[in-house]
């Protein structure tokens, strides 16, 4: 059952601020998404899983050293950065 | 104007000229095809060309890129507020391949946030508008790409296709558009949205130049770990075709109508049967399962740290994260991912995710059966004409239009859309899905049909 909860639920595991009013949308919206993902439900599978459609097996190289991105060029998108590092958010509260 | 057109030109008049007009063209458009026009850089690859200096398969030829495809040093935004300012610091592989082959760049196309879409009207640039009608969308979610074609605005396009991206604007736009096998195509570069589904494809105004971009994209590259490593190359066939009309990909009651029409004159040229494909009911659930799963994983990147949107003060963590997600993505992007958290969570993993795979067995079990005695299908690309502007409110509805594209990407198949005629001024699309790395074999029965079938208009 879709409910406030469970829209706030998923919406902090998908790290996605919510208002008030999105709450109420979302729940109207997810209701009706269940609602067709619940088709599957009159489906009998006994087959396995197909994660990927090809038979694809490891690939494997030789591990020879490559070009990488230079430190300006990895820093160049970041607007918070210190001494040639990135600077992320407080993980510590 | 297609490829051998746009020589021609060329040759008179000056690719300098030829890409000036072209720039103009896209300046005083109102089809909102394009988010960046690179014109410096256009402009001087045409004087180079112009001087001798460039050589390839695609020397002197426009081509514009999806904005999903990373460009160095050209912003790439995935139409969304969350990559509004971001440069790629690298080319994806297809674009090294454009630009090894000469191609003129000729900027980045519109599309739905981050492909999420079937109309581009979840872009944050504004909706792409359809050049048969501008009350119309031009379809989703390379829409871009689609007008761009249609209006003369570029040559050449390259889409991606997800669920039906590249198809369903290349039906509601009337031009040509090829979603390659799962794996032809390097994947290196494509901003992800759901990866094991996705490809990059070409989009163009013949069948011929559909050709020649694959020639072009197609190819190892071992950075896309799924890439199996194939060339493609065009070759000519005459053939006695065997098609097989899909039973459950229908469309609305003029398109129906229209399609079943064009069934009766194809097969004067060809052995047409009809085959059923039951667990194609449910392969619509089970994509849009797959895809927002996929989708949550592959969005979860966007954190306002390394790249793309960010806030002016960081904060903790969990706060910092989820505003900066709040504010950088649209709805549609937030609905999807959402969706996908929940399907993966605890407790819903096995009745949704892990159903929906199985599904999708079942799905590529019906398809390898069916092209086992066929050597391709065809359906409608779209059950219905470009919708209007605004048409569709409700998302599970926006998710019904993908009905006939989605089940392709499930199984991995290469699948091509090509117009077939008009309904009420309207573009309509076929559908000609073929086995695994068949594209030559679609390609040349897409070029029998184009030559042998005379297409019908419906007022």
């Amino acid at each position: 059952m879709i409910d406030e909860n469970v829209v706030r639920y998923v919406a902090n595991l998908s790290k996605i601020e919510v208002s008030e009013e999105e709450v109420e949308i979302f729940k109207r919206d997810f209701k009706k998404i269940i609602e067709f993902f619940n088709q599957l439900d009159e489906v009998e599978a006994d087959v396995e899983p197909t994660y990927h459609v090809l038979p694809l097996k490891n690939v494997f190289r030789e591990d020879i050293p490559g070009k990488c991105l230079d430190r300006e060029e990895a820093l160049m998108n970041a607007k918070h950065k210190e001494d040639g590092y990135f600077k992320g958010p407080r993980v510590v509260e | 104007m297609n490829v051998k057109e746009w020589i021609e030109k060329v040759e008179n008049e000056g690719a300098y000229d030829s890409v000036a007009e072209l720039l103009e063209k896209i300046e005083k458009s109102k089809l909102n095809a394009f988010i960046i026009v690179t014109k410096e850089i256009a402009l001087k690859q045409a004087e180079l060309y112009d001087k001798g200096e460039v050589k390839g398969k695609l020397a002197g030829i426009p081509v514009a890129i999806k904005d999903n495809i990373s460009t160095k040093g050209i912003r790439t935004t995935c139409a969304s507020k969350i990559l509004h300012d971001y440069i790629p610091p690298f080319d994806a592989h297809v674009v090294e391949r454009l630009k090894e082959e000469g191609a003129i760049i000729i900027g980045k196309t519109n599309m739905d946030e981050f492909a999420m879409g079937t109309t581009t009207e979840t872009s944050f640039y504004g909706v792409v508008r359809n050049p048969h009608d501008l009350d119309r969308v031009a379809g989703g979610s390379s829409g871009g790409s689609a007008a761009a074609v249609a209006a003369d605005e570029t040559v050449l396009a390259l889409g991606s296709d997800t669920g039906g991206s590249i198809r369903c604007p290349a039906s509601f736009c009337g031009i040509y558009g090829l979603k390659p096998t799962y794996g032809l195509v390097s994947r290196y570069g494509l901003i992800a949205y759901a990866n094991s589904l996705e490809q990059i494809g070409p989009m163009a105004s013949s069948i011929e130049d559909l050709a020649l971009l694959l020639e072009v994209i197609a190819g190892k590259d071992w950075r896309d770990s799924t890439n199996v490593g194939k060339d493609f190359k065009f070759v000519e066939l005459e053939k006695n075709f065997k098609v097989g009309v899909i039973k459950e990909m229908r469309a609305n009651e003029d398109i129906q109508q229209f399609f079943d029409e064009f069934i009766n004159s194809l097969r004067k040229i060809a052995e047409v049967e009809y085959v059923s494909l039951p667990s194609i009911k449910y392969a619509l659930p089970a994509y849009y399962v797959i895809a927002m799963s996929e989708a949550s994983s592959n969005l979860a990147r966007y954190d306002g740290v390394r790249y793309g949107y960010a806030l002016d003060t960081l904060d903790s963590w969990n706060r910092y994260f989820s505003k900066v997600r709040a504010e950088g993505f649209g709805i549609e992007v937030k609905r999807r991912i959402m969706m996908g958290s929940y399907a993966l969570s605890a407790g819903y993993y096995g009745r949704y995710y892990l159903k929906a795979l199985k599904v999708r067995t079942l799905v590529k079990n019906d398809f390898e059966r069916a092209l086992s005695k066929f050597d391709v299908l065809i359906s409608p690309t779209m059950p219905s004409v470009a919708f209007k502007i605004g048409e569709l409110t409700d998302p599970v509805t926006m998710y019904k239009a993908d009905i006939n594209t989605t089940p392709v990407n499930l199984a991995g198949l290469p699948a091509l859309s090509m117009p077939i005629g008009f309904v009420k001024k309207l573009p309509v699309g076929l559908q000609i899905i073929g086995n695994y790395f068949e594209e030559n074999l679609i390609l040349n029965f897409a070029r029998m049909v184009e030559n042998e079938v005379q297409f019908g208009e419906v007022a």
